[in-house]
């Protein structure tokens, strides 16, 4: 098991050298870009949005019900839904999520094309497949992740002010003042930083698995979700070394 | 002209392939025949570079491919065409679209030139009005013929094709044989098919390779199948009922005849 765990780790190394080259074409590169920003990127943003806004008011009902003491300021619930969307939610959690949409979208994309022999096509001709089909799908992501992060982390507080707004447990002037009380600058920054990195193993992660896929539609549907696990696995370990790094 | 000499090829200790050689020639309809599980793929693939071998020289015009550097491989490949046994069409891309991707990504053609040769592949093939169709929306011939234009939109040297017929009617199996060898002759490649399929043998098979078990059992053409004297070549040749009434037929022809 070491071994193979080793063997995959050189293996995906070296994909990766061969995926972070100059394009072909660089016209080419960029028309895929923008398809992989609106697909892997754009596409996502209702999830993001519904599950962000859900997810904000549940923390703010959950804030109200358990902080209950003398002692703890009513706009405390407002001060924690905040930091929960800022710190973890919105960057780690949302990445979880989206390691099932992207990830899985990803791996069997890829996997399908192995498959049915569209990268061998590809590589007959001459071409560098892996840079043609991961690159764009990489960097689109990276460059869009932040997009999803600043809206989860809006809708989040949302969420929130909903729970507010149409509930008696907190009046919407304490949960106002509770979001914008103690506000650090650096935790936006610092979700945005995080979710760079889970943008970067999202991708890479499942375009491996993806390309590497061999056999017929049962292994795409195999490698599709050792994709989902890996990154996750792979997402929580970043968020440890990255909060030590971050925050200390 | 393209030689393979000596090939052998191992999987996971396996050996598949054991010293296989043979010649394909320039402006002839090259066949590679065999059983299913025979090794052909492996050998074509062997050929285009696909799967290295482990022992073995191939040569495209006296250009041994296992010497030639990353630029010069990427320059050989560029003369390559090949039409994969699932046809392998991009599927986010239009008939159109998938012509003219080696046009796109290979060439330093304007828009309009590779617009202009595209829809000239299209028409040899016979698909004008599929234009704007996807893959997904056209038959299993027409993928076929499509992936045929594709290949040959670079106007290739090399043409391999992996079991065209695979998957089609008789009759729609003998217009691609037809087109394969129509092209082959037109514009003097070297085209390579890999069959099990005898009309095709019987068809278009100027120059024959027999692979059996990993080995090159017999070298031949479209005239001298019938009269080998390999026991495995006349075995898989005369599986059928169709083609055993056949060897009874010439059997009397030649009996009759001496």
């Amino acid at each position: 098991m070491i071994t193979n765990s080793i063997k995959s780790v050189g293996r995906y190394c070296m994909f990766m050298a061969q995926v972070f080259r100059a394009p072909d074409k660089w016209k080419e590169f960029l028309k895929s870009l923008i398809k992989e920003i609106n697909k892997l990127g754009v596409d996502s943003i209702p999830l993001v949005i519904i599950i962000s806004l859900f997810i904000g008011a549940v923390i703010c009902i959950q804030m109200t019900i358990n902080i209950v003491s003398p002692l703890i300021p009513t706009y405390a619930t407002g001060l924690a839904t905040r930091e929960i969307m800022l710190l973890e939610f919105s960057s780690t959690m949302m990445c979880l999520i989206l390691a099932g949409k992207v990830g899985s979208n990803v791996a069997s994309e890829i996997g399908t094309m192995r498959v049915t022999e569209q990268i061998d096509a590809m590589e007959i001709m001459g071409l560098n497949s892996a840079n043609f089909i991961v690159l764009p799908k990489i960097i689109g992501f990276v460059l869009f992740i932040p997009v999803l992060c600043i809206i989860s982390m809006f809708m989040g507080l949302i969420g929130g002010a909903l729970v507010a707004e149409f509930t008696d447990m907190i009046t919407m002037d304490h949960y106002v003042y509770g979001i914008q009380s103690f506000f650090t600058e650096w935790y936006v920054w610092y979700g945005i930083i995080k979710t760079l990195f889970f943008a970067f193993i999202i991708t890479s992660v499942s375009a491996y698995f993806g390309y590497y896929v061999k056999g017929g539609a049962l292994e795409v549907g195999q490698a599709s979700t050792r994709a989902v696990v890996s990154s996750s696995i792979l997402i929580l370990l970043a968020d440890v070394i990255l909060t030590k790094l971050l925050l200390q | 002209m393209i030689e393979a000499k000596h090939i052998s090829k191992w999987f996971d200790g396996q050996q598949i392939l054991f010293d296989v050689s043979a010649t394909f020639e320039d402006g002839k309809t090259n066949l590679i025949i065999g059983q299913s599980g025979s090794g052909k793929t492996v050998f074509m693939k062997c050929l285009i570079g696909l799967l290295t071998p482990e022992e073995g020289e191939i040569l495209y015009d006296g250009r041994k491919f296992r010497d030639l550097d990353t630029e010069q491989r990427r320059q050989l490949r560029s003369e390559i065409g090949m039409l994969f046994q699932g046809s392998a069409l991009f599927d986010n891309e239009t008939v159109l679209g998938n012509v003219m991707f080696p046009l796109k990504m290979l060439s330093n053609m304007s828009q309009a030139e590779q617009l202009e040769r595209a829809h000239f592949c299209i028409k040899r093939v016979g698909l004008e009005r599929a234009d704007d169709k996807f893959p997904s929306e056209i038959s299993g011939g027409m993928q076929k013929r499509v992936a045929i234009a594709r290949a040959i939109a670079l106007n290739p040297k090399y043409l391999f094709c992996d079991e065209p017929n695979s998957g089609l009617d008789p009759k729609t199996s003998i217009m691609i044989d037809e087109l394969l060898s129509d092209i082959t002759h037109e514009y003097g490649m070297t085209t390579i098919i890999n069959t099990h399929d005898m009309n095709s043998v019987l068809g278009i098979g100027e120059h024959i390779v027999f692979i059996n078990k990993g080995h090159c059992d017999w070298q031949g053409n479209d005239k001298t199948i019938f009269k080998s004297k390999s026991q495995s070549l006349n075995d898989f040749v005369f599986a059928s009922k169709l083609f055993q009434e056949v060897k009874l037929f010439l059997e009397r022809e030649y009996q009759a005849e001496e």
